[in-house]
């Protein structure tokens, strides 16, 4: 099976197993030329699996590995023509910043100049003409990471591997370097594929992110599209911070006169726009805070407006979150900071269902 | 506002520490004792050495003489005699010297690579050889000597100094490769993958990336091998023939060769002189000793 043309790199049916530890099952995946895709989930998901199966530095139990069309899945690391930054920098400690650089063109035997060419663009395009001279010691963390993925530029491949390359760094460093990343990729246009837990990361940098999950693709969309639409409870609580509220009921109904039932309220399902044909029985709500609006009772009496208690208030700076109770359901609210809540006190509620999520209780997925 | 001791101190700054403590006084009463324990026969040694032979006769043996002297030394190192001949310790010195160094840098470059191998290149039964190789630094090296002793014969290099050069290099391998196996688990697996993805293979990753970051695990085993080597007797008198016979076993023969009166202070000079190479590598290295020690031995 040849992988398309337009296609940078292509894994079809890849497993990975530690004797009956199955890492990798069976996974088919396929980056468009030129896209940034994320590969996000907890640790041991088989996330790095991948990459490390990608950068061919693991041997894959079963399955093919295509970059740029080509069967490369015997071949070396070096011979794939892809770049790779790791999470521990994994700069040569005994070699100067210039050498770190042009250590792999000297392998393969480049002339002089031209890797004086290389390391000077590069240097350049990263900012690290000061310092070509330095011991990575004598280097911060964000300046490692920098030559880390400038090793990986001087290259010049049709393909980057991230392996969790900020997660050694401290949060304003991280986000520093995120929009660095994000700036290469834009200017460059070369395949990236990045490996990361942050789903934060995800959200910024990628074109498509793929959510993985015991070694399997949870969904592969677009971020908008994860956030917007997860296609499972998995995905949906997995991705969002503060996370999706998860509202066990059940749906009486079916199509458009589908109800919601929660506790002894019922929520009318006219404005939501299902996957698959609602029918009656268990399902789950799925709102995001901000999805939530808040009244303050006694306005007035809303047919739509459900009647909740206010439990508990985490005001974060820019906005504040509302934890809030329907009978024995536990959810929360996000709100303008200036709007102030006290605990026990009575709220008007209504969710914006149109972008809400509804799932299967039993099967987790989206209806 | 600020509380007060009992005497009216206020509390600031770093807490007064007590000048003499119990604890102290034991700890250097310990240290003073061992030192004393080891320092002394080396003092007995080093005044017996610098006295004639009549001064030994009629001193006493604690104090040192008046009127110290070198000719024993000199005797040592150039004329003692040894029962077959009279040319001084400076054979074994000479002797040691061509079977250590040889020993040491075979042996530390293989153990290195196997290391190295075991470390980063794991193979079929790789965990089963290190298991093997693990095992076999326990086995007691007298259950190797004769058949050893036969090998080197069937190879026709017994009572040669390549036999006794093999022996030691074999002997040391099992701590060694250990010792470097440990150490390069140790290194990040990043940097090794890194490597590979720089396109370098197995022998430029070992050069240009490994051994520069090894010089604590190179210190370490170099100084094991080189204070090793030298102290042996066991291998010398077996293997290296009388020609080739080490320091250690030259020493024996000429403290055990009496012709007329015992000679001490030779014997003493002779003994410093055997002993003052091991001694003077680990004085100088001690720092890098520890280093290394800590740096990889230890962990992995």
């Amino acid at each position: 099976m040849k992988a398309n043309s337009t296609t940078s790199v292509s894994v079809r049916g890849l497993a990975l197993s530690y004797g009956a530890v199955q890492v990798l099952k069976a996974l088919d995946l396929d980056i468009a030329d030129g896209e940034f895709l994320v590969l996000l989930g907890p640790s041991g998901c088989g996330k790095s699996t991948l990459l490390n199966c990608i950068a061919g530095l693991l041997e894959p139990s079963h399955g093919q590995v295509f970059i740029k069309g080509k069967n490369v899945t015997w071949e070396e690391p070096k011979d794939r023509g892809i770049g790779m930054v790791f999470q521990s920098y994994a700069l040569y400690p005994q070699m100067t910043v210039e050498r770190n650089l042009s250590f792999g063109l000297r392998v393969s035997g480049l002339a002089k100049d031209e890797i004086e060419k290389r390391v000077k663009r590069v240097g350049d395009m990263l900012q690290l003409g000061d310092l070509l001279q330095r011991k990575p010691s004598a280097l911060s963390g964000g300046q490692r990471q920098r030559v880390a993925i400038g090793r990986a530029l001087v290259r010049e491949v049709d393909v980057f591997l991230f392996d969790e390359p900020l997660s050694n760094l401290d949060a304003k460093l991280r986000a520093e370097l995120r929009v660095e990343i994000k700036r290469l990729h834009q200017r460059l246009a070369n395949t990236m594929i990045y490996v990361t837990h942050d789903q934060i990361e995800a959200m910024t940098l990628a074109d498509r992110i793929a959510v993985m999950k015991g070694g399997t693709i949870q969904q592969l969309d677009a971020p908008q599209t994860i956030y917007n639409k997860p296609k499972n409870l998995y995905v949906a609580g997995f991705i969002g911070s503060p996370s999706m509220n998860f509202l066990k009921g059940k749906i009486e109904g079916a199509g458009a006169k589908a109800v919601f039932h929660l506790g002894g309220q019922k929520i009318p399902l006219k404005d939501y726009v299902p996957d698959a044909p609602l029918k009656a029985g268990a399902a789950v709500l799925g709102v995001r805070p901000e999805h939530i609006q808040l009244d303050m009772a006694a306005t007035k009496a809303n047919s739509d407006a459900y009647k909740a208690v206010v439990d508990l208030v985490e005001p974060m700076g820019s906005d504040s979150l509302v934890w809030l109770k329907i009978d024995d359901t536990l959810f929360s609210a996000r709100v303008e900071s200036n709007q102030h809540f006290d605990p026990g006190q009575k709220v008007d509620v209504r969710f914006r269902i149109n972008l809400a999520s509804v799932f299967d209780e039993a099967t987790g997925d989206r209806l | 506002m600020s509380h007060t001791t009992a005497i009216g101190i206020v509390p600031t700054g770093p807490k007064p520490k007590k000048l003499i403590s119990v604890e102290r006084v034991i700890v250097y009463s310990v240290l003073l004792l061992c030192a004393v324990f080891f320092l002394f026969p080396l003092y007995i040694m080093v005044i017996t050495s610098l006295k004639d032979i009549e001064a030994i006769r009629s001193g006493n043996i604690f104090i040192p003489t008046m009127t110290p002297t070198f000719s024993a030394w000199g005797k040592a190192w150039n004329s003692a005699c040894t029962g077959l001949y009279c040319e001084g310790i400076k054979v074994g010195f000479w002797n040691s010297v061509r079977i250590t160094f040889p020993s040491t840098i075979v042996s530390i470059a293989i153990a290195s690579i196997t290391g190295y191998s075991l470390a980063n290149w794991p193979f079929k039964f790789s965990e089963a050889f290190f298991t093997v190789l693990l095992v076999s630094s326990f086995i007691p090296y007298v259950v190797m000597l004769y058949p050893l002793v036969l090998i080197t014969r069937w190879l026709g290099i017994y009572s040669t100094l390549p036999a006794v050069v093999l022996v030691h290099t074999i002997f040391g391998l099992p701590i060694l490769t250990l010792l470097f196996r440990n150490y390069f688990a140790s290194l990040p697996q990043e940097l090794f993958k890194a490597a590979r993805v720089d396109g370098a293979g197995y022998w430029r990753i070992f050069f240009q990336v490994f051994v520069p970051m090894s010089a604590p695990i190179f210190t370490v085993a170099v100084i094991l091998q080189i204070t090793g080597i030298w102290n042996d007797f066991l291998f010398g008198v077996i293997y290296a023939g009388p020609t080739n016979y080490p320091m250690t076993v030259q020493l024996n023969n000429i403290v055990n060769s009496v012709q007329g009166g015992k000679e001490y202070n030779v014997d003493m000079a002779a003994t410093i002189l055997t002993g003052i190479v091991p001694l003077a590598i680990y004085f100088f290295s001690g720092k890098y000793f520890v280093r290394g020690i800590a740096a990889g031995a230890v962990k992995g």
